[in-house]
Formats: C-alpha cells, structure tokens, sequence
C-alpha cells in the first residue's frame, strides 16, 4: 500500500469534472489578475514590504484549495494565492494585509502573505521554511481530541523547504500519528535562486514517501486536470483515513521569488520544457478547445476579475492605515501579565 | 507525608487532565514510561490516550502543540531536558510568541523544560535557558523555586492563554520538599520575600534561592540581615517587589545559574540602575555562572555555579563598597 505512483491525466468528459475545471480555471484567473495588481501595486511603490506571485503555480494551488471543504485546515506558502481565494480567503483580505489596512486579519502588524484566520481554518504561515507542517499536524491532533471526523489538513511547500529540519520531523510526526495530513510540494525548480541540483540528490522528492511510509503522488504541476485530479484523490484518501499523502508536482516559477527578483539565474533551457508552459494558457486553452467556454466568456471573466480587484483595491486605499498612539503594544492574550515595559 | 517538587509537577498535570478535557501532555517516553524524570508516572495509564509519546523532534513537538492550541487544546509539552528545547527554538520564539500578536488569537502552550546543573550533567544535560525565552515578546516564563510554587504556577501555566516556559529545576526535583501542596497561592507576575532582611537585597530565582537563603543564614551568623527576593517568574518580572526591597535595603545582589551575558541578571541590575539609582548605596552587583560551557565533573560544576559559598562572599564585598 505504501508506495510511490506517478499518476497521469485522465480525460476529463463527465459533467462533475467539466464543472470543476471551468471552476478552477476561473479562480486560477482572478489569482492571476490579483497578482498582476500587486506587481503593479509594487512597482508603483504602494506596497510596503515584498511581493510574492503564484505565477505558474495557479493549477497545483488552487487545486489544493479545492480539494478541501469547510472544517478543513489550509496552511498555504507564498506562492498559493489560488489555493487562499479557492479556500474561500476574501480579495479583501489580501488586499488589506498588502497595502497595510488595519482593518485586514493581521491589522498591518503583519503583511504580504503573512495572513490567515486561524479560526476558519487558514493558518497565517512563517517564514522559517517547513514551519506550518507540524502546526497542521496539531489541528488535526487538535482535532481527533475532540472527536472531530474526516477534516483534512494540507499545507504546501517548494522543493527547497523539504531540505528543512521542520519537513523532515513533521512529515514522520504525521505518519507516526497517522494524520491526514496532504503535503503538496512544488518543485518549481528553484529555491530563490539555488537550483533544485544544490538542494537534493534524490532522483525524485516522491521517492522521499515511502521512506516516511506515506503515500506518494507524482505528477506535472501546469496540468490542471492532472492537479485537479491527483490532489483530490490525495485528499479523499486522507479524508477517508489514509493517512499522510506527499503530492510532488513539477513546475516552473514564471516569476522572480519576489518581485524585487529579475530571475535572471533561471536557465533559458528550463523555459522551453513542457512542465514550464504556463498552466493558466494551457487550460485557458483547454477550456476553449473543448468548447466549455467561449473566448467571449473568458474574456467577461477576466474583466469581471479585473473590476473585483479594482473595487478591492479601491476601497482599501481608502482605508485607515496603523496608528502607532492608538497600537496597545502588547504582545500578550493575558493582559494582566504584560509588564509594558518597553526599555524606555 | 511530604511531597516533593518532582512529584508536586506530576501532581499539577494530573490535576490539569482531570479538570479540563483540553488538556493533554506531548513529549518523549511520556506515556507507559512516564517520562525520564517520572514526572508523568501513571498519567497515561490514568489519562489514557492523553499522554502520548512523541518521536524525537522537538521542533514538530512544539509546532503540534501550537496547532493544537489553535484548534482549542490546552497541550503540555515535556522537553526531556531543557537543553534539548533548542531544537524547538524556532516555533516557540517565532511562531508560538508572535502568535497572538499577528493573529488576535491565543495559542495557550504549556513547555515544560527540565533545566539547572545537577552533578554529572555536563554541557548538554544543564543548562538554564530562560533569558533566550525571556527575550522574545509574547512569552511567560516561569522559573518556580519551591514545592508549592512547582504546583501551583504549574496549574496557572496551564490556565495562562499565552505560551508559558516553565522552568523547573533539576536540582530541586528529589531534594525539595513539602508537607503538602497548597490550596492556594501568590498570582503569577509577582516576586516573593523569601526572607526579610535590611542589610542587603539578594534577588534570586529557582535553585539559586535555596543558595541565597544558604547564605543568608551564614551572614545572619555575622549579623548581617539580608533580604531574599525570589523572582518566581522572570518574564513578567517584578520590578515593584525588588524595587521596593532595594529601597529598604540600599544594596543589591542579583544571583543566576545562567551565564553572564545578557540574562535575568543583568535585567534586573538595568533596571534598578535605571529607574532606582536614587535608593542604591552600592553599585549592584551579580554574581552567574561562568561564562564557559557547564562541565561535567562534580568539582568543576561546583565551581562553575554560583553557590551559598560564592554568593555569600559576594554579599561580603558588597557590604564593603
């Protein structure tokens, strides 16, 4: 049972799947409108902080994103803008914590992708690689205590995090503990600028599963229909007590790690690879060819993308940034022990 | 019928699974074994599949523990030896400190860290962390010096919504004992006045205020009255209590088993220096460990430490300036 698969795509013509990929490919859409206004937002010197895109990655995340249902808990990377809004995170709310808004989850303490609602399930990452791996693992021990059935927690990696102490602890935690936990790793082929080369020797991350005795799934990461339906296997086995699922895609980053980042390592062979076309043309044309939009549809939705964006940004230019005087500066949920001594 | 402070810590978890069912306890050989320590003997058999034994990774330990506290539970970490914690550094500084802060929500984390020289401990099985925690915002840092305290402020880490290092003292765990846990006890935050005194304020915290009340009563002998102050948490620290001592006596003596650098110690000092130069008669003075990893032979270690030796010549030269 424990074994590592390569999955391919399988055509996709019954109704349920046609609807989840017209699904998909519209959330892939506005992820990516959303990210072209905050690289706008960025170069114009409106944002404070870094940017960092899903460029390329839309198919795999907003396949995670998906996957899961209400009770679930989602712990996304910086590059999982589709998988947030398939979650259900507000534009909103990334919004308000990229341009600082107090009225944003983190109330401009914290900024960029740094953001979630714990409480509904999506858990605001760290930066320390590998981190929110575990933190998933407790929700899910969090939740056998209290009885609380068939949720699954995923959460999402590049290739460079599985080289951290944290993947390596959490992923045996999660089999030790049996959790259905869906690790999803892009490997995107670079580690801000460090080649996959430099980071692992293993012939693929996939093989990583079976020494951890969970399951692996492989498959191409701009293959929406390959995303769509790998992920949500892995998730519905987790779901019905599977166990820890490994879902390691291949992809390109079509982007710099942040937009301060011109990518200029990235080798020009690597772009012409077929795991390195973008993943939204590929289903935009799918889409198209197989007659289940029109390219009038695609067009309307993308500037229906594009309206709720503006409006979104609109409205929170508009909105009170922090006040220093009116911040609490306590760091503390039990008030009465915060000293509020500042070394002033 | 006494009680000792190990067994007070092992009492208070029992306590805490029995009256909250959000209570569990996470760590290596916890369950069947009941911990290298037997701080938690009989829990699992007690408390059955709330004690469970975690694989040697402090840093998924403590991370589970944080996702745990957001889904509700009220988790108790075992680091096996408080050394071992930092391998945990991260999540517990980073992730469990900052969490409320960023999030508005609480991650209420109990990490239990056996920490302190004992004799024969050596570089890795001794050391007293609790200035690196102490320094990172959104931590409470326990460091109970009594039988009554290691119960009670045990109980209250628990109760606490923020995460609580809670330093208990190797040294104390066999030696240290009571004649009963308490019913009731001082909130956590304030200092206590181990010992009246107008000659001279040593402040002190865990294993070192068994030392200075050492001291103390080999000065008493010389006529000299000093004044025992024992920190009970140094994060919050109560500047009030010790300000309030030094002004009564005019001289401090601040005493830690950490190093020197940094540390509760020199917290303590810049902050009477600052706020309370005024009621100084003295400079202030401290006395740690040396600034050396802390070593294995009994000989050594005796004298890498402060002790009721060391501190009460320390107390002697203070009196002099």
């Amino acid at each position: 049972m424990v074994q590592s698969v390569v999955e391919r795509s399988v055509p996709v013509e019954d109704a349920p799947l046609r609807a989840e990929y017209i699904k998909a490919f519209r959330g892939m859409l506005l992820a990516r409108v959303l990210d072209d206004k905050f690289a706008s937002l960025y170069r114009g010197g409106k944002i404070h902080g870094g940017v960092y895109l899903g460029r390329g990655q839309e198919a795999l995340s907003v396949s995670v994103g998906l996957a899961l249902r209400p009770g679930d808990v989602f712990a996304p990377l910086i590059r999982d803008g589709a998988g947030r809004l398939a979650f259900g995170e507000s534009i909103l709310d990334a919004v308000r914590t990229y341009l600082g808004s107090v009225l944003g989850p983190m109330r401009a303490r914290d900024g960029n992708v740094h953001r979630g609602r714990p409480l509904t399930g999506l858990l605001p990452m760290l930066s320390h690689l590998g981190a929110m791996v575990p933190v998933v693992n407790g929700v899910l021990l969090g939740h056998r205590f209290k009885g609380i059935r068939e949720t699954v927690g995923a959460t999402c990696l590049g290739e460079g995090g599985t080289s951290t102490g944290a993947f390596h602890e959490a992923l045996n935690q999660a089999a030790v503990e049996q959790l259905p936990l869906v690790l999803v790793i892009a490997n995107n082929q670079y580690a801000y600028s460090t080649p996959s080369s430099r980071q692992f020797a293993c012939h693929s991350l996939v093989d990583k599963a079976i020494g951890y005795g969970v399951r692996g799934h492989s498959l191409e990461g701009n293959d929406l229909e390959a995303c769509l339906t790998v992920v949500g296997d892995a998730v519905a086995r987790a779901r019905r007590g599977e166990g820890p699922q490994l879902v390691v895609a291949r992809l390109l980053r079509l982007c710099g790690h942040g937009e301060h980042d011109d990518a200029s390592y990235i080798d020009p062979a690597l772009k012409s690879a077929p795991f390195a076309r973008d993943c939204l043309r590929l289903a935009e044309e799918r889409v198209l060819a197989a007659g289940w939009m029109s390219p009038r549809e695609v067009e309307l939705w993308r500037a229906e993308c594009v309206q709720k964006v503006e409006e979104a940004v609109a409205q929170v230019q508009r909105e009170p940034g922090p006040d220093p005087y009116a911040e609490d500066w306590c760091a503390l949920a039990s008030r009465h022990l915060s000293e509020g001594y500042h070394g002033a | 019928m006494s009680i000792t402070y190990l067994e007070a810590i092992r009492a208070a978890q029992g306590k805490a699974l029995a009256d909250d069912p959000r209570v569990f306890i996470y760590g290596q050989d916890v369950g069947a074994f009941g911990g290298a320590f037997k701080a938690t003997k009989n829990l699992s058999q007690e408390f059955p599949g709330r004690v469970l034994d975690a694989p040697i990774s402090e840093d998924a330990i403590v991370g589970a523990a944080i996702g745990a506290a957001v889904a509700g539970m009220r988790p108790i970490v075992e680091m096996q030896f408080a050394d071992f914690s930092t391998i945990g550094f991260n999540q517990i500084v980073n992730h469990a400190g900052a969490y409320h802060w960023r999030t508005n929500v609480p991650c209420p984390i109990t990490i239990r860290l056996p920490g302190g020289g004992t004799s024969g401990g050596g570089p890795f099985h001794s050391q007293s962390l609790e200035a690196i925690y102490a320094h990172f915002p959104g931590v409470v840092v326990m460091t109970p010096a009594t039988v009554e305290d290691a119960y009670s402020m045990l109980l209250d880490a628990v109760a606490i919504d923020d995460p609580v290092i809670f330093f208990e003292h190797k040294f104390l765990y066999y030696h240290l004992k009571a004649e009963k846990l308490p019913t009731e006890a001082m909130p956590t935050g304030k200092a206590r006045i181990a010992r009246p005194g107008r000659d001279m304020t040593i402040v002190a915290y865990s294993a070192m205020v068994h030392e200075a009340l050492a001291a103390a009563e080999e000065l008493a002998a010389e006529r000299v009255e000093i004044e025992v102050v024992d920190l009970r948490t140094v994060k919050p620290l109560d500047t009030d209590t010790i300000m309030a001592s030094v002004a009564r006596t005019g001289r401090l003596l601040c005493v830690g088993e950490a190093w020197p650098y940094g540390g509760v110690t020199a917290e303590v000092l810049a902050r009477v220096a600052t706020e309370g130069f005024d009621l100084l008669d003295a400079p202030p003075q401290r006395l740690n460990a040396k600034d050396t990893p802390v070593p294995y032979h009994p000989t050594l270690w005796a004298a890498h430490r402060p002790t009721a030796r060391s501190i009460a010549v320390a107390a002697r030269n203070l009196l002099r300036l």
